[in-house]
């Protein structure tokens, strides 16, 4: 049992585990110390100064946020020279921040313009001192304006820490520090994998998704487009938020409607490429397993921004990544040669639009020729979650009281497996349900795998299929990877059995749910209720294992004959190479 | 520089400091020395035999005004903006030297010949204003001279 502290703030006595910060202790009674460079994911940095408290007996002012309350410790979080050190703070950091508010990335969702707007901030104080930091595009996933950089280092702690990328620091110091790759090189060029968690933590419009809604308003409106959309597993289970809606939401059937309000023709579902991903992985898997002609372990190839970090950091594993497209790039495909032919629709005309919760699939969608596997770019433009909320928004539909509808259904309805890839461990768990099966032709009683599920980092475990153990892993957070790629490296080097048959690998933490397009200020108490909104719906299925999917049959027996088929390959497979991690 | 030259540098050094404590910055002071600045190639090599990211490098070489990124130039002018010079007119010889050189303070002009930085305090104020090139001081430097005392060390090349 840890030691409880007693002590006072603002005059009310509590008792806290020894270690709890002054900033959590005070939120146990109901009192809000304001924060902007806290963000409730990561470790305090200290940076801002606004969460400044007062403690009796003591002239030094102290930081909440990383202060730990102690034993007979009387703490003031509000007086009149507390608020006014705190708008001070704000008008410097305000002397340093562009006024672009109306014109930003960020306006009216902004941590910045809301404290600005509490503490009641009209006018400026300070003279404006702007550093010339150029805008860097050139990820054509997101956009860097350290100019509107307020230094709080949320985005270096998890491109360095979390992600083990590496992409971002701070540069120079004092007056001249600012956020950029290492050297004068475009973000671009730089080891960034695209996976938007910076744009994700970022409290201001430093870091944004490349927005692309302009684009699909435009062909939209244009007559010779045949306008077809997409929905990730993770974006149903998060838009939500944007809408008032309770945590973890699971808003499927609305958002067909809100999509087909929007003008799209077809409403499709990512979760049903997922189910034929799984029908070429567990394919992939058994082939691997039984023939041998492949190495083990089997490493799950579904998330675009661990495609690039593989290819970047680790191109000794391209043997073991399977070869399968991800969901939503397969799902493009079929939309522009199984859908248009079975449609009678000029695969020329259709755009695919894909919603996902992610900023890496923008780069996705052009990475390499296989991308192109229909005679067309396979999907047109990639929206994240946060941009959809924006275009429900720009229409003028009242998404929270709109009526379902369903999806239109040859690339649509999905089983359960095909929707819980957007969490941890979910891709996993499809897969073993369908391998179970193609290896010894049974099917599964229970199909939950409650060990490959949940926000531990690394997730080892044991099934066994048909007698033999298998040994499965699921990493998630880049920084998790390093750890079970070196117990495959350790073991190939000293000739010994491969620590895993499996491996699965999400670059954020907690999965798609987690994703670097997702609605801002994401916990581990989201994850796992968007999470668990998922694992809901898998369970409210029919039919949960993808080969169980009877448009899943239709699909090979009308059009891909059988999983690992040459029109498979062609369509759904791809390949990798190694890549510079500085290209510069 | 040649790939080669630059792995068989770098290992040596790392083979010196491997190990010890704070290696990284001390492995850069010797780069720093032995070239006038730590040129990214290096940088770059020195990231992978280090297993240290080289984001981590830049945040290092960048925050301690030692090291740099650039090469030196063949003249490094130092203007002194001490307080004495600052009031006779020290601004105005920066501005001159910028002016003539189109450079920037703390850079390298392009064609490498001349590096411009502004220094505190030269120990000399009553020759205030005061610039030095290299280790020749000059005192009570008017503008219009300027000129000519570029020329005389551009000349020697």
């Amino acid at each position: 049992m840890a030691k409880v502290v007693k002590a006072k703030i603002n005059g009310i006595l509590l008792r806290v585990a020894e270690g709890t910060t002054i900033l959590e202790a005070a939120r146990s009674v109901q009192i809000k110390i304001p924060t902007l460079c806290k963000h409730p994911d990561l470790p305090a940095s200290a940076a801002c100064g606004i969460c400044i408290v007062k403690a009796k007996g003591s002239n030094k002012m102290l930081r909440a946020c990383c202060t730990p309350l102690e034993e007979g410790m009387e703490i003031t979080t509000h007086d009149p020279e507390i608020v006014e050190i705190r708008r001070t703070v704000i008008e410097l950091i305000l002397s340093n921040h562009p006024n672009d508010c109306l014109k930003c990335g960020r306006n009216n969702n902004c941590e910045l313009q809301k404290l600005t707007a509490d503490f009641g901030i009209t006018e400026e104080q300070f003279p404006q001192f702007l550093r010339d930091l150029p805008k860097d595009s050139s990820t054509n996933t997101i956009v860097l304006e350290p100019q509107k950089c307020i230094l709080c280092g949320r985005c270096v702690e998890v491109c360095q820490d979390n992600q083990d990328v590496w992409a971002l620091s701070f540069i120079e110091r004092g007056i001249k520090t600012h956020i950029s790759p290492a050297g004068q090189i475009q973000l671009g060029e730089s080891p960034c994998v695209r996976c938007g968690q910076c744009s994700a933590h970022c409290p201001t419009g430093a870091i944004v998704e490349k927005d692309e809604t302009g684009k699909v308003w435009d062909a939209l409106r244009s007559e010779g487009k045949y306008c077809v959309v997409q929905i990730a597993p993770a974006v149903r289970v998060a838009i939500g938020e944007a809408f008032g809606f309770p945590m973890g939401a699971n808003l499927t059937k609305k958002l067909y409607a809100l999509l087909r309000r929007l003008g799209f023709k077809a409403v499709f579902d990512t979760s049903f490429a997922a189910d034929v991903t799984i029908m070429e992985e567990a394919s992939e898997f058994e082939e691997r397993l039984l023939s041998g002609k492949k190495p083990l372990p089997l490493i799950t190839s579904c998330c675009p921004a661990w495609v690039d970090f593989m290819e970047k950091f680790h191109p000794d594993m391209i043997e073991h990544f399977s070869s399968c497209k991800s969901p939503h790039e397969i799902l493009g495909v079929l939309s522009k040669t199984y859908y248009a032919k079975k449609n009678n629709i000029d695969p020329a005309k259709i755009f695919n639009v894909s919603i996902m919760p992610c900023t890496a699939k923008k780069y996705e969608i052009t990475r390499s020729n296989e991308m192109f596997a229909s005679g067309y770019q396979d999907v047109d433009i990639s929206l994240t979650t946060r941009e959809l909320a924006r275009m429900i928004k720009q229409a003028g539909i009242d998404f929270t009281t709109l009526p379902d509808e369903e999806c239109d259904s040859i690339l649509g309805e999905y089983a359960g497996a095909g929707v819980i890839f957007g969490a941890t461990g979910g891709v996993m768990e499809a897969a073993l349900r369908t391998a179970y099966n193609f290896i010894t032709g049974k099917e599964l009683g229970k199909v939950e795998f409650e060990n490959v599920r949940g926000l531990k980092g690394v997730k080892e475990s044991e099934v066994e299929l048909d007698g033999k153990k298998i040994k499965i892993a699921v990493a998630h957070g880049l920084g998790n990877v390093e750890y079970v790629l070196g117990k495959i490296r350790q073991a190939k080097a000293q000739g010994k059995e491969m620590p895993y048959h499996f491996v699965e690998v999400m670059a954020c933490v907690g999965g798609c749910v987690g994703g670097g397009g997702q609605p801002y200020m994401v916990t581990d108490e989201l994850r796992r209720n968007r999470a668990e909104g998922l694992y809901q719906d898998d369970n409210d299925k029919q039919i949960r294992c993808s080969h169980q999917n009877p448009y899943i049959k239709r699909l090979y027996e009308e059009f891909l004959e059988k999983p690992l088929s040459d029109k498979a390959e062609n369509l759904l497979h791809t390949h990798y190479k190694g890549r510079p991690v500085y290209r510069r | 520089m040649e790939e080669k030259a630059v792995s068989i540098e770098i290992k040596n050094l790392v083979e010196k400091w491997k190990g010890k404590e704070g290696n990284l910055i001390m492995i850069l002071h010797e780069i720093q020395n032995h070239h006038g600045y730590v040129p990214r190639d290096i940088s770059l090599k020195l990231s992978e035999m280090l297993d240290v990211p080289l984001a981590r490098i830049y945040e290092v070489i960048t925050f301690y005004n030692y090291f740099k990124l650039s090469p030196p130039g063949k003249h490094r002018i130092s203007v002194c903006m001490g307080t004495a010079c600052y009031l006779k007119g020290a601004p105005s010889l920066i501005e001159e030297i910028k002016d003539l050189l189109d450079v920037e303070e703390g850079k390298t002009t392009k064609d490498g010949l001349f590096h411009l930085d502004v220094v505190r305090c030269l120990g000399c104020c009553g020759l205030s204003p005061v610039l030095m090139i290299d280790d020749k001081v000059y005192g009570k430097v008017k503008k219009a001279e300027i000129a000519d005392i570029l020329a005389k060390h551009g000349k020697e090349g």
